[in-house]
């Protein structure tokens, strides 16, 4: 309890460390986002929208004191401005409607890859030294692969020159939507190619984070002693070495999420996607900066919350961090 | 030195590298093409003439490739020096002093290494009022440096209570030269292989931002290669010689670093060096058997 109360601060210390920076960038950077934005638009701009821009910025005159306590109130009320790029909609809103896209699939495709990966990396441990050592290579090399790449390399397989799956979209336009079999069918049948460059692009990691952990724990007495005791293979492997290397592990995972979730950004652009990625794409082609700072905070408090969500399964395997001491 | 040059992974990490680091400074004079240079023969394939084929605006795509590897990998190094600086000032810093600094070091070294890198990255490099290789470079370095510091700092936190420091103490050194010129050199090699990983982090980054359209779109490099490829649909004319080649580059180059640093890992922590434990575990069982 008192390991997840500290991590639970840790986090709401960087929460509000998040908030701040995003307060603060638009003061930071050269010149002024609001003449700057005017002078692009070669003044074509509603006089309301200046005002709600300067409002969503919390330029709205006074000392840079008062300014923050503003710019928190308003977060305070869900307030993130209003969208340049869909004015007068609300920044909440727009990224509200994205938003579960988004979850739904990095969220869905990253279990599947951690767990693929690891029990992967487990099996490349335990064998290491034979020939599956061979795939050290390949994993570097998928470490390094761009996601939005491999977007683009699928696409161009599956979707145009084999034309097996979708390419564009989150569910198909004839379909009603709703909660119905069809409409949830569809959006499964479109999240396959998108949600398999997630795992491509991700799944290195996983393999190498276990093997290398899982490596270092075979060395220890406990497994020598499990094997001397004559336990078949497979319980030595997943009961002894495995179990024990996991924890660790977890902590690398946590701090490769908003790794992951930067590259699933790019790649919902590849595929048009519904999701935060298509609208940072356009406030960045409009030079949207609420909506820009809106997905940078929002984004930021979601990785957060999955690496609240990592401790508490760390808690849970780990009885040693139960321990009221 | 000899131990080095006997792993393969590191003499592999290190060919590809130096093939890169070629191509990026000699390349441009053996291809001659200007990579911005169009001609009426538009998404033409691989041919004689045109090696990787063409763009949709006629330009030459080795061309692009050559010299795109100069922006990428220029912005990667360079953003790779700021973030490796940042990162040892405030790693031995604070592993060196201790007490609050180290706390309050540590909470922000940690802090940015649970924030997203990318949407700061972009948020950042959209409020950049020009786009060059410097600004993105530094831009990209201040999400790059916490991983780095944090090791350093631990590795520090372990080499000040040794009797060499301790010495250099009791012998009326200044702290600043205690920390520079007594624990920083001895850091070397965890300095190098965190200094690998940011060249690679700031690559990628720089493609990502590239490909949002958020870099100098006038400039060649293999991220802007992207930008224009998604752009122009080269996806469904099937122009796959547009966007696999800068990629691939990409992934290689990380794949040269990765093998280069897990080579490094296994001459430093032996415990990972796998050559032959179903032997030993073979030979083990012998012994328990006779």
């Amino acid at each position: 309890m008192r390991y997840l109360l500290r991590r639970l601060g840790f986090y709401l210390i960087t929460a509000w460390a998040a908030i701040t920076i995003n307060f603060l960038i638009p003061r930071l950077m050269p010149g002024d986002p609001v003449d700057l934005m005017v002078a692009r638009m070669n003044g074509q701009i509603d006089p309301d929208a200046i005002e709600s821009m300067k409002k969503s910025f919390g330029l709205t005159g006074g000392s840079i004191w008062s300014q923050y306590w503003d710019y928190l109130g308003n977060l305070l009320h869900g307030e993130l401005g209003r969208s340049i790029t869909f004015y007068p909609t609300h920044v909440s809103s727009v990224i509200g409607g994205a938003l579960p896209w988004t979850i739904g699939l990095v969220g869905i495709a990253t279990i599947i890859s951690y767990l693929i990966g690891t029990t992967l990396g487990v099996v490349a441990a335990w064998r290491r030294g034979t020939w599956l050592d061979s795939i050290l290579p390949t994993t570097t090399f998928l470490q390094a692969v761009p996601y939005f790449w491999v977007a683009l390399a699928l696409v161009m397989v599956f979707g145009v020159s084999l034309s097996w799956l979708p390419v564009s979209g989150a569910y198909s336009l004839s379909v009603t939507t709703g909660f119905n079999g069809e409409f949830v069918g569809s959006v499964l049948y479109h999240a396959i190619l998108p949600a398999i460059t997630i795992v491509v692009a991700s799944i290195a990691d996983r393999v190498m984070g276990m093997r290398n952990v899982m490596v270092t724990t075979l060395g220890e007495d406990y497994v020598t002693m499990a094997e001397a005791k004559g336990l078949t293979s497979r319980r030595v492997m997943w009961r002894y070495a495995a179990r024990n290397a996991i924890l660790p592990n977890i902590t690398s995972f946590s701090l490769s999420l908003g790794f992951v979730v930067g590259g699933s950004v790019l790649t919902e652009i590849v595929f048009s996607y519904p999701g935060i990625g298509s609208v940072l794409l356009k406030a960045v082609e409009n030079e949207d900066f609420p909506l820009m700072q809106g997905i940078f905070l929002i984004i930021s408090l979601a990785v957060l919350a999955a690496n609240l969500l990592a401790d508490i399964a760390y808690v849970a395997l780990d009885p040693r961090t139960r321990q009221e001491a | 030195m000899r131990g080095i040059l006997r792993s393969p992974k590191i003499v592999a990490g290190l060919l590809i590298l130096a093939f890169f680091v070629v191509l990026a400074l000699f390349g441009p004079l053996l291809v001659g093409a200007d990579p911005t240079k169009t001609n009426s023969v538009g998404l033409a394939g691989p041919s004689a003439a045109h090696w990787l084929g063409t763009t949709q605006s006629g330009q030459d795509v080795l061309a692009q490739v050559v010299y795109g590897a100069r922006i990428s990998m220029g912005v990667g190094v360079l953003s790779a020096v700021i973030a490796t600086a940042l990162s040892i000032v405030v790693g031995l810093v604070g592993g060196y002093v201790g007490g609050v600094v180290d706390e309050v070091l540590s909470l922000i070294t940690n802090i940015f290494l649970v924030l997203p890198a990318l949407p700061l990255v972009i948020v950042l490099a959209g409020y950049l009022p020009s786009r060059g290789v410097m600004s993105v470079a530094a831009v990209i370095a201040v999400t790059g440096w916490a991983w780095g510091a944090r090791v350093l700092r631990a590795q520090t936190l372990t080499l000040r209570g040794r009797d060499y420091v301790q010495a250099a103490k009791a012998g009326g050194e200044r702290p600043w030269r205690i920390v520079f010129a007594e624990i920083l050199p001895v850091e070397f090699p965890v300095i190098a292989t965190s200094f690998l990983a940011t060249v690679l982090a700031a690559i990628l980054a720089e493609a990502g931002l590239s490909f949002l359209g958020l870099a100098n779109l006038s400039t060649v490099s293999w991220g802007t290669m992207l930008y224009f490829a998604q752009n122009n649909q080269a996806l469904l004319v099937g122009a796959w010689w547009w966007f696999i080649p800068p990629g691939l580059c990409i992934a290689l180059i990380g794949a040269g670093l990765g093998l280069l640093n897990f080579g490094i890992d296994e001459i430093a922590n032996p415990r990972l060096r796998t050559v032959l434990p179903k032997r030993a575990r073979r030979a083990r069982r012998a012994e328990v058997v006779s």
